[in-house]
Order: structure tokens, then sequence, then C-alpha cells
């Protein structure tokens, strides 16, 4: 047993009784003096050229105090990595999602209304849908300058000689599979206030996972208005939920920005359901074809991936997923020969975004369904052929992934232990398993992949740990306290955590790639060593004894190698604090893991170390209705260490049900680029009623970069949840469903093919 | 046209000048600033909202808040003892983890205090019942049921003694 005081346990999650009584402050809650309400008017068209924008009527409604389109957008304000979304359109709109003009006014009724009373008027362009059909040189272009629908992303890798492996294989397979978008389905909708202060520098309210890099988005935006050398603090207030889909900024927060800066007021914009499911972005769709073979024993020769993704009209960050779906591309499993290759595709559609797991969910659906064919292809049980090809510590992969810590074997083990176990032979029953690799030790996408801490120490024996984590309802704020609790010989609740304003809290690249224990943990845990330091030689020179020989444990410094001598940290700190040369304890520190930057070839180790996991999972098939139950899920993940085992096994359960819905029932339905379903009526997010029983064994690796041996486990719990369920429906009737969601119609609809081929 | 309506709130007699198609999720947050419930969708789908209305767990934001005339209400600001002590349920959903980014939290926790006060001891598929109305993105709903379990493990006379209600 670990002898620790404070990690590894239980703890709740500090805000919880905030929020178990209604006191915590969403987006949704907050209002400022004087603050005007702010509304968006979206395209009706899905391409169309904008001939005419009359604001006239708008504008004379009482209570409007300003009316803004695409003219009042300086031109080198535009969103997204790849710059070609300016927040309102001009000249043509790309998708019905196209902002072309926004209203402030001083309720939202009438803001409602003024958007109603502007009149548009368009001449419609022919759209393009499909991602194949938009790669056509006849294709209608989305944005003329660009000259193709195609975009110039570097998407391309060849490790080993894919071909001559191709010809070695003892057993090869190839299929296509797709997924199409689903999308974040927070409960909190998306909202942002901006206010400006008369020297014109910029506060936003914000929800959102980046803040430091939103704040240089917001920097960048004001520099465009020609404000230079302001100020921009971003503050997160409580977050209704985040699952990547906060990690780039949106039109919207520009928008509330531009219109606080035409009336000079604080301006909120507060989506409604209807506009989360039409305004916010999706996960990554994806075409995927896939080929791997494996020599006569079962080992992986080669791996063959192509894909094209279907960008919607504007890029976000959906369009870099194929940096990380690179990962399991190349990583998941030995695999010695590799091939990759993905498109973006601009089309009039909605764009996509981050979501859970990045791409990953995405690859891994077509790499577990695919290596089940091949298992059975080779005739070898599925779950020893994943063991044959299992990754091992010490591993480097062929994109030069360095493999540390590697639990993948056990999870494997866990998970095929608990199937066999519950093994029944009833009719269209079947079992599925898939495993995973993720990012568990940061990802170094941006030049920087760190995090700060600060830590100040009072009078009372108390520490406020300001971090750059940010806290979507996972945990950051536990993972800082703990480790610094800990690290401190304090108590969970002599720890407050500060992760909600960019004026305090140091820099950080923001809450993704699973990366906030390993990196936010790190830097806590580093702030934190530095002030035991000196609370330690405080002790010694108090206690009469040596640093080395104190020990913090509980609020007490005391002398290990004698009892007798002890203080409490409390008293120390004071004594510290009032005597001559008074002195009070602060420390900070900046964390950036030693990982690389992917090079040219994108070889490069993207991450200090690996999260592995495997699932498992047993459905009955319904052969007359098409409907498919999960009957039990088993989730056993390689986590390092559990930091607190509540809040892990909370980011699996969650994960696993998200997961559970990529699978069989959520999808965007979007036909020629309009969204027919926003809402949660026809948007099927699954319920209490749809609950599953999950199991989610915890393989503890201890890592040695992570901090007390923590990797990151916010995504892996979605990542290989579809093929696990994809893999049990062909167990339990024979055919392969290859395309996401599983939905009845698609499963009869295999059924009825098999019986007639 | 406007009304105006007498109704007990959080244990509190209330009157409000309201308009007709006020709902009670408006009145309660914008009218009341009361801003614990939340609404997630706005159209019943999703149970953010969820308040009590003479023991019945309802959707605010389609309630129409005219009907409350004569009536109590019940929102989560109002479930904890006034001394300060929280209701059973929110100390199980604190303990059990059935609070992550916690915007269906409100919501959740009424749904369960409805279910409970009529069915203290319900079974497994009796909570996914009661709780069908009231999405949860964060959780997968594991640990929100074992939130539930854990108070209607607990002896009926205990949750009630603690329930604001008997304080009154
Ligand atoms: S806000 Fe009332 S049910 Fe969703
Ligand atoms: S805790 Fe986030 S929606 Fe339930």
């Amino acid at each position: 047993m670990s002898d620790f005081a404070v990690i590894g346990k239980p703890i709740p999650k500090l805000d919880a009784i905030d929020k178990a009584t209604g006191r915590v402050k969403y987006i949704q809650d907050i209002k400022l003096d004087g603050m005007l309400y702010g509304k968006i008017l979206y395209s009706r068209y899905p391409h169309a050229r904008i001939v005419k924008i009359d604001i006239s009527k708008a504008k004379a409604l009482p209570g409007v105090r300003a009316v803004i389109t695409g003219e009042d957008v300086p031109p080198k304000m535009k969103l997204g990595f790849y710059k070609d979304n300016p927040p309102i359109k001009t000249g043509k709109v790309c998708s019905y999602r196209d902002e072309v003009a926004a209203v402030a006014a001083t309720d939202l009724e009438t803001a409602e209304k003024a958007i109603s009373l502007i009149e548009v008027t368009y001449e419609a362009l022919p759209g393009v849908f499909d991602p194949e059909e938009a790669m056509r040189k006849d294709a209608p272009l989305i944005h003329e300058k660009h000259r193709s629908n195609i975009l110039k992303l570097p998407w391309k890798l060849h490790y080993g000689d894919v071909e001559a492996a191709r010809n070695e294989a003892a057993f090869v397979v190839e299929d296509r599979y797709s997924c199409t978008w689903v999308t974040h389905c927070c409960m909190g909708t998306s909202g942002a206030i901006a206010d400006f202060d008369y020297a014109n520098n910029l506060t936003i309210q914000t929800n959102t996972q980046i803040p430091s890099l939103a704040q240089k988005d917001f920097l960048e935006a004001l520099k465009a208005m020609g404000l230079t050398e302001k100020r921009v603090r971003v503050i997160k207030p409580c977050i209704g939920g985040g699952f990547g889909s906060k990690l780039d900024t949106y039109a919207y927060e520009h928008i509330a920005i531009l219109l606080a800066w035409h009336t000079r007021k604080p301006v909120k914009i507060m989506f409604d359901r209807e506009e989360e499911f039409k305004a916010t972005s999706t996960r990554q769709p994806a075409i995927m074809n896939i080929a791997q073979g494996c020599d006569a024993d079962g080992k992986l020769l080669f791996r063959d991936i192509s894909m094209i993704l279907d960008n919607g009209a504007y890029t976000s960050w959906g369009a870099t997923t194929p940096s990380v779906m690179m990962m399991p591309i190349t990583t998941l499993y030995r695999v010695p020969n590799v091939r990759f290759k993905a498109q973006c595709v601009y089309t009039n559609n909605t764009y996509a975004q981050a979501m859970r797991g990045y791409g990953n969910p995405q690859a891994t659906f077509a790499i577990e369904s695919s290596i089940e064919t091949l298992a059975r292809k080779a005739g070898i049980d599925s779950a020893e052929f994943r063991r044959i090809n299992a990754n091992q510590s010490g591993d480097v992969s062929p994109q030069k992934f360095r493999i540390t810590s590697c639990g993948l074997n056990e999870c494997i083990d866990r998970v095929q232990t608990q199937l066999d176990s519950n093994t029944s032979k009833e009719k269209g029953v079947g079992v599925g398993m898939a495993s995973l690799i993720h990012v568990g030790g940061g990802a170094r996408i941006y030049k920087s992949d760190g995090c700060g801490a600060i830590i100040k120490l009072d009078d009372f024996g108390k520490a406020v740990v300001f971090t750059g984590a940010t806290d979507i309802g996972q945990g950051a704020d536990n993972i800082v306290n703990q480790i610094v609790a800990e690290e401190l010989g304090l108590l969970t609740q002599d720890v407050h955590v500060v992760h909600t304003d960019t004026d305090v809290c140091p820099w950080d690249v923001g809450a993704h790639a699973s990366r906030t224990t390993f990196v936010a943990g790190n830097a806590a845990l580093g702030a934190a060593r530095k002030i035991k330091g000196q609370l330690t030689e405080l002790a010694a020179r108090v206690l009469e004894s040596k640093p080395a020989n104190i020990c913090l444990r509980e609020r007490v410094a005391s002398d290990k190698t004698n009892s007798k001598k002890s203080i409490p940290i409390d008293k120390l700190l004071r004594k510290a604090h009032f005597s001559a040369g008074g002195q009070m304890l602060s420390s900070e520190y900046f964390y950036d893991p030693d990982n690389e930057n992917m090079g040219k070839d994108f070889r490069g180790n993207l991450s200090m170390t690996y999260a592995f996991g495997a699932h498992g999972v047993r459905v009955r098939v319904d052969v007359e209705t098409g409907k498919v139950k999960v009957l039990d899920y088993v989730a056993a993940h390689d986590v390092g260490r559990a930091i607190n085992p509540l809040l892990l096994e909370g980011q699996v359960y969650g994960g696993v049900m998200m997961g559970i819905g990529y699978a069989l029932t959520e999808q965007v339905i979007c036909e020629k680029g309009e969204i027919m379903n926003p809402n949660f009526r026809d948007y099927k997010v699954l319920t209490a009623k749809d609950a599953v029983p999950i199991t989610a064994p915890v393989i503890e690796t201890i890592d040695a970069d992570g901090p007390f041996g923590a990797k990151g486990i916010g995504e892996p719990g979605c990542v290989p949840t579809a093929p696990a369920i994809a893999n049990a429906i062909y167990d339990a009737i024979g055919v392969r469903i290859k395309d996401l969601p599983i939905t009845p119609e698609k499963v009869l609809t295999a059924i009825k093919e098999r019986d007639e081929a | 046209m406007t009304r105006k309506i007498s109704y007990i709130f959080n244990g509190n007699a209330t009157e409000t000048e309201i308009e007709d198609h006020l709902t009670l999720l408006e009145l309660i947050r914008d009218r009341l600033g009361q801003t614990g419930s939340k609404e997630g969708c706005g159209s019943g789908e999703c149970g953010a909202c969820t308040v009590i209305v003479d023991d019945q767990a309802v959707n605010a934001c389609l309630y129409l808040a005219a009907e409350i005339d004569g009536k109590t209400v019940q929102t989560i600001e109002g479930l904890a003892n006034p001394n300060g002590t929280l209701h059973p349920l929110q100390t199980a959903f604190i303990e059990h983890g059935g609070i992550q980014c916690g915007f269906c939290s409100p919501g959740m926790i009424m749904s369960s205090k409805a279910l409970l006060d009529e069915n203290p001891n319900p079974t497994e598929d009796e909570i996914k019942h009661a709780l069908a109305g009231n999405m949860c993105r964060c959780t997968g709903y594991v640990q929100i049921f074992d939130s539930v379990k854990a108070v209607s493990a607990q002896d009926e006379q205990e949750i009630k003694a603690v329930a604001w209600k008997e304080t009154q």
C-alpha cells in the first residue's frame, strides 16, 4: 500500500458542493450592469452571394443599440488556424451557419426582433455537400481564392515499405469505414460577455478550454480593430461541459467583442440549444480506407490508410485531427510498415472541431474493426491476436514514439477475463473488444506544451494555487489540489485552487490531449517542491534538525528521527512571517514536458508517455428490429496512477457512454448543408434509461515522468468504444457495420444483404 | 395580460406580478434571481430546469408561472436546511461523483428528490425511469445512480428528518 495521505483518495470534486446547492455561476447566470444582449443572423442558404443587406428597420427599432454586418468587421479579423473564417461574412455565404449580421439591444426579445427585421437579398449558388464530389475538378468552389476545394494540408506519411510488406503478408484485409458528424452536446450552451474599459482594454467572460490561446486570439482581434498595445483579460465562469468544443475561439465571441466596442457597453451573446446545434462545431467526419496484413503467425506487417475528411466551409481544429489519428495509425500495436494520407475537403457543410479523442475515435474505429476482421481471417482468437501485437515498454514506434510505461497487455487480460466469465451462448448475443493508445503525457502540437503554477502560503497554513489548468468538470482543480496538498503535508481543504482568470493564472496551452493531469499536475508538483524546500528548511531550523529529516504530513512538520520534535505547519509559517527579516512563502514553476514537435515526416515523440486501454462489450442484437442492446461493458485503462479514483472512474464512465452514443445513436443529420435535428428529441444523446453497467478496472503502471506516476485519462474512455461494439455485433450476428452510427436500419440492411449473398 | 400570483417559494410566502406567457423558469431565474435551476434546452427535453411543484418534479421551462398560483415551489436553492445542513441527496451526489460539470445537477437532484419522497427505496429500473428526462453528458449516469442509491439505502426517517419541509 502506498503511504500517501491525499494522493489516491476518492476526494469529491472541490466545487461539487457549490454545484449541488445551485451556487456556482455559469455564463448563463451572469449579468453585468448596463449589459446589452447580442444576437446573430445566420445565412438562409448553404451557398449564396449576398446581394444586399438592409439593416434600416432593425436599426430603427427602439432598444437596438448596434447593428453590424461584415462591413463592420476589420478585414484582418479571421478565425481558425487557417484564417479562412471572418466572424461576419461579406460577399458570399458558404454554409447555413454563416454569420451575416448581428445586433445588440437592451433586452433579448428586442435583439431577436431586430434580427428578424434585417433584410438580406441572396443569389443562390450551387452547393457541394459530399467531400468526394467536392474534390472533382468541376465542383463549385467554396473559396474561389483557394482555387481548389482540397486544403493544402500535409497529412501524408510512409514508414517502411507498405507495398513490399503487403506482398509478403499471409493475410490481408481491406475495407472502407466511415463516420458522420456528432456533436459535444455540452449541457451548458455557449456564451460570452465582452466588455471594454475606457482605456480600451477588453475583459471577456467566456466558456473556453484554452484561456491563454483565446487571449492571444482576442488580442489579435483587437489589433485588427486598430487597438494595439491593449490588454485582454479572459475570465472563465464555471463551464457546463467542454469535450473539446471550446478549443478554438468562435465567431460569437468575436461578434460580442465588436458589439461591445460599437456600443461601449458589456454585450452578452448566449446560445440557445438550437443555435448550439447549428452554430457550434462537430467531431470531424471521415471516410477511411484501410488495409492491414499479418504473417501466418498473426504478426502485423503493415497498415495502409487513406482518408477523406469533410472540412465543411471553414477550417478549425477538425482539419488537424489527422495529426492525432497518426498516433493509433502508426503506434496502436507494433506495426513496422505504415502509410497514411488524409485529405481535407471544403464543402458547404458545417465545419468540425476538436472533440474528445481528437480524431482517435474515428481512426480507432477503422483500425480495430479491421484488426478483428484480420484476426478472424488468420484464424487467431482476436484477444490473442492483440496480445501478439501489443506494444511493450521500451518500444520505439515507426513514428518515433517512445513507449515508456505500458499496460496494454494487462488491460487486454482484464477485459478478456471479464467477458469470458459471463459467457453465455445465447443466440444474438456477442462479445467484442478493442484497444486504444492515446497521448498520456502532454502532446506537443503547439510550440509550447507547458503549464504554469503559482503557490502562496498564508499565516494559517492554507495554500492558494494559481494554475493554468482549465476545469471543465473533469476535475483539474482536484488533481492540482491533491498534488499540492500531498507534497506540502496539507489537507485537501487547506488548498484552494484558482483557475479562472488570465490576470492571475499562469499560461497553459489548454485543456486538450488529456494533458491536464500530467502537465498541470507536474507544474503544480514543481511549484510545491520549491515551497517544500523552504518549509523543510524552516522546520529544520526551528526543530533544530536537518531538512532531510523533516517530514510534512497532515498539517504537521516533524522530525523523522525524533518523534518529539514537531510543529504545526501554520505555526511554522507564522514564525517565519513574524520574525526579523520576515518571510512569506510562495513559489512558481513552469513545466514544459520534454516531448517533441513532430518533424516534417511527422516523426517525433509527441508525448512524454502514452495511455493504453482495452474495452470489451457484450451486446444483444435483435435481428427482427435491428436494435442493439449493450448488456455489459468493461473499460480497462493504464492510467499510470489514479490520483483520484472517484473522478477517474467518472471520466471513464462518461467517456464510455459518449462512445456508446457515437457507436449507436448519435448523428447530426445534415441534409444539403442543413442541420435537420437541432434538438435533443431528434439528436439522440443516451439518457438514464439507456445507461449500461460499466466496470472500469484501473491498471497502475506508475509512469516515471507522471506526477506521482499519473497519466492522462480524459479522452481514452470514448476512443475504442465504437469498434468494440461493432466487433460484438459481428460476433453476435455475423454482419459487419462499417458506418457510424450503427442504427437499427443499418443492421437490418446488413442482415438482408448477408442473407441475399 | 398580467396577473398577481401567490405561492410558497422555497418555504417563503411570495407574491409576484407576472405576464401570462411567463414560464416558471423565467420567473425563477429572471424575476426571483435564483439561477440554480438551469436551462439546457428550453423545450422539455433535458431536465436541467427541473423543480418541484407540490411534490411533483416538473420542467420549469415548459410550466407556466401562472399555474403555480396557490402552490408550493421548491428549487435547488431551497433543498438544504436553512441551518446549512445539506439534504442527503446533495451530500450523496457530492460524495459519489454524481457531479462533474454540474450543469445537470440541480435538475438531477430535484428529480431524485421527487422520486425518493414518493418511493424511498426505488429499484435501479425505477431510478432510471425517474431520471430518464434528465440528461447528463458528463457522468454516463453510473455515479448518479450510485448517489441516488446511497440515499435510498438509508432509513426513510433519516431522509425526512433533514428535508427542509420537516423543519418548517
Ligand atoms: S431546459 Fe427545461 S427541459 Fe431542458
Ligand atoms: S455533470 Fe455535466 S451534464 Fe451532468
